[in-house]
């Protein structure tokens, strides 16, 4: 019998081979864990993407065991409706972080550098959560659901939607909200937080820079249009 | 800023190459895990959650008897919300809407088909057994033309707004004389039945044993006042702001103000509302998305420095 004696060389031409190098190519672990970051990061507005992100891994365990258990069971034990209040209240704070999160990035033009793609990203994860959110509130089950469900069903009708995504289908509202919805939410959040990795956080605006060129404009316009 | 200006930019801002400091990822999030867990637990245990109970067609026939007989005689004649709603339920008007040249609801077409007469009315009844003169009534419904079905329906609504006509919780109806034909046999049958609960169970019967859909029950109570009822009390209804409350005092779907708030405005309160407000919102979300490329809307972080209290320590250093 002969065994192969293959070289502890990767094959270049190998498809594993090529993902893996572009891979760490683009994030070297360095980059995807760092243990150092640009000295300008002194900020508390920083803290609210983390806190964001925080937010929606508490939203997934709680839901997660609400899952675990099916749709009714929170209606009738304690642990179930303390399980559910631990998901609605996580729901809340992930919008409230989010939503200042997107603020403290517009006002500081997150998007500069090559990063229009970190901004894509977490404005799209806030436009699909809106969504995972309303299929969460109608299948409830309860009066809420009840009521959502009927009312917003006819902005849905009116654009169409309604036929294809039946709000009044708590079997389908179900399955959007427990499956398709969180895993587009968490597919765009890994995209968002592996761009933010590899570009970096935003520097800030060069200041000495513009005055530089306001020097010498004579005073005229400088150098992004900005007002004087 | 002309375009040669901003891609120089661009690869400017591309990667930092002054100093940089320690950090720990790993310690950063677990804290923040930590801080937000402990956040949770504390509004849980605060605040709890709210639960109301879901109304049923049963509680709807106790408690406003009347307003339920009144509703299903009006999906009867198909004068209901459903019964004159339009795509994706059946191809009626009353509620279709369109913009300029978008017809999205009439395009669709009708995708979740409801016969208000036949799937709220008629079909529970014909379910009802060992009541020979019920089905008897429906059947001399059935018979007759649509013009004289229509004129005892007719007939029958203006009786049930009279101010004499009353109905119980223990399913009797009164309303003033009139040629009404088999109706109050029909809907005393149908009132009795709703009272209990077989009409909850009715109408959710589909062409198999396990069902999730509950588009028919929720389209027929909503066609009737108990829900909104409910709803005043929790502050729910559209001009209450509604979309963006909760039952209770809970705070609800916040992040949908500027959609409710859209609702608020005199312009947008008319048939066509809901659509308008959704290609609003649409554009919109495709601005946010698209910020990074849109002059004037990217450039206002420059002319108003917010930026520089967010960096103040690093002017202040490299200053």
């Amino acid at each position: 019998m002969t065994t192969s004696t293959s070289s502890p060389t990767s094959d270049e031409r190998s498809w594993t081979a090529a993902v893996r190098s572009r891979a760490v190519e683009a994030l070297p672990p360095e980059k995807l864990l760092p243990d150092k970051q640009p000295a300008y990061v002194a900020s508390w507005i920083y803290v609210f993407g983390v806190l964001s992100l925080s937010s929606l891994v508490v939203i997934i365990a709680s839901g997660s065991i609400l899952a675990l258990k099916g749709p009714g069971w929170w209606h009738f034990t304690g642990i179930g409706h303390f399980f559910n209040s631990m998901h609605l209240w996580a729901v809340e704070l992930f919008f409230f972080f989010m939503v200042i999160h997107l603020w403290g990035k517009y006002w500081m033009a997150a998007w500069r550098g090559g990063r229009a793609r970190v901004w894509i990203t977490g404005a799209v994860t806030f436009l699909i959560a809106i969504p995972c959110a309303l299929t969460g509130y109608v299948s409830q089950q309860n009066f809420d659901a009840q009521w959502i469900s009927t009312q917003a069903k006819d902005a849905m009708n009116a654009a169409g939607i309604g036929s294809f995504f039946n709000l009044l289908n708590f079997g389908q509202m179900y399955s959007y909200h427990v499956l398709l919805l969180p895993a587009a939410v968490v597919g765009v959040v890994v995209a968002h937080i592996l761009l933010v990795r590899r570009h970096g956080v935003v520097p800030p605006f060069d200041l000495q820079r513009r005055r530089e060129l306001l020097g010498a404009n004579g005073g005229g316009p400088a150098d992004d249009g900005a007002p004087r | 800023m002309s375009r040669r200006e901003r891609l120089a930019e661009e690869e400017r801002y591309r990667e930092w190459k002054g100093p940089y400091r320690s950090y720990d990822i790993v310690k950063e999030a677990s804290i923040a895990l930590g801080a937000v867990l402990a956040l949770v637990l504390l509004l849980t245990i605060l605040f709890s959650s709210p639960d109301e109970k879901p109304s049923t067609v049963k509680s709807w026939a106790s408690s406003m008897p009347l307003d339920f007989v009144t509703t299903a005689t009006t999906e009867l004649d198909g004068s209901s919300g459903t019964g004159s709603y339009g795509p994706p339920y059946n191809d009626a008007n009353g509620s279709v809407q369109h913009a300029w040249f978008l017809h999205p609801q009439r395009w669709l077409g009708i995708s979740h088909p409801i016969n208000t007469a036949q799937d709220f009315v008629l079909a529970p009844l014909r379910a009802i057994t060992g009541q020979p003169a019920l089905q008897a009534a429906v059947t001399a419904y059935e018979d007759a033309p649509s013009s004289q079905q229509s004129a005892w329906t007719t007939a029958y609504e203006k009786g049930l707004a009279g101010k004499s006509a009353n109905a119980t919780a223990s399913g009797t109806i009164s309303v003033a004389q009139g040629n009404y034909g088999p109706l109050p046999t029909m809907m005393t049958g149908l009132l009795r039945f709703a009272q209990s609960g077989g009409l909850d169970g009715a109408l959710l019967t589909s062409k198999q044993f396990y069902q999730t859909d509950y588009t028919k029950p929720l389209m027929f109570m909503a066609d009737g006042g108990l829900l909104a009822a409910r709803a005043q009390t929790d502050h729910l209804l559209g001009d209450q702001w509604g979309m963006m409350n909760e039952t209770g005092s809970y705070p609800g779907q916040v992040w949908l103000w500027l959609y409710t708030f859209w609702y608020q405005i005199t312009p947008l309160q008319g048939q066509n509302a809901d659509l308008l407000v959704m290609l609003i919102m649409g554009a919109l979300s495709l601005g946010l998305i698209l910020i990074p490329f849109i002059p004037g809307v990217r450039d206002v972080p420059r002319w108003i420095p917010i930026y520089k209290l967010i960096w103040r320590e690093h002017y202040k250093a490299t200053a």
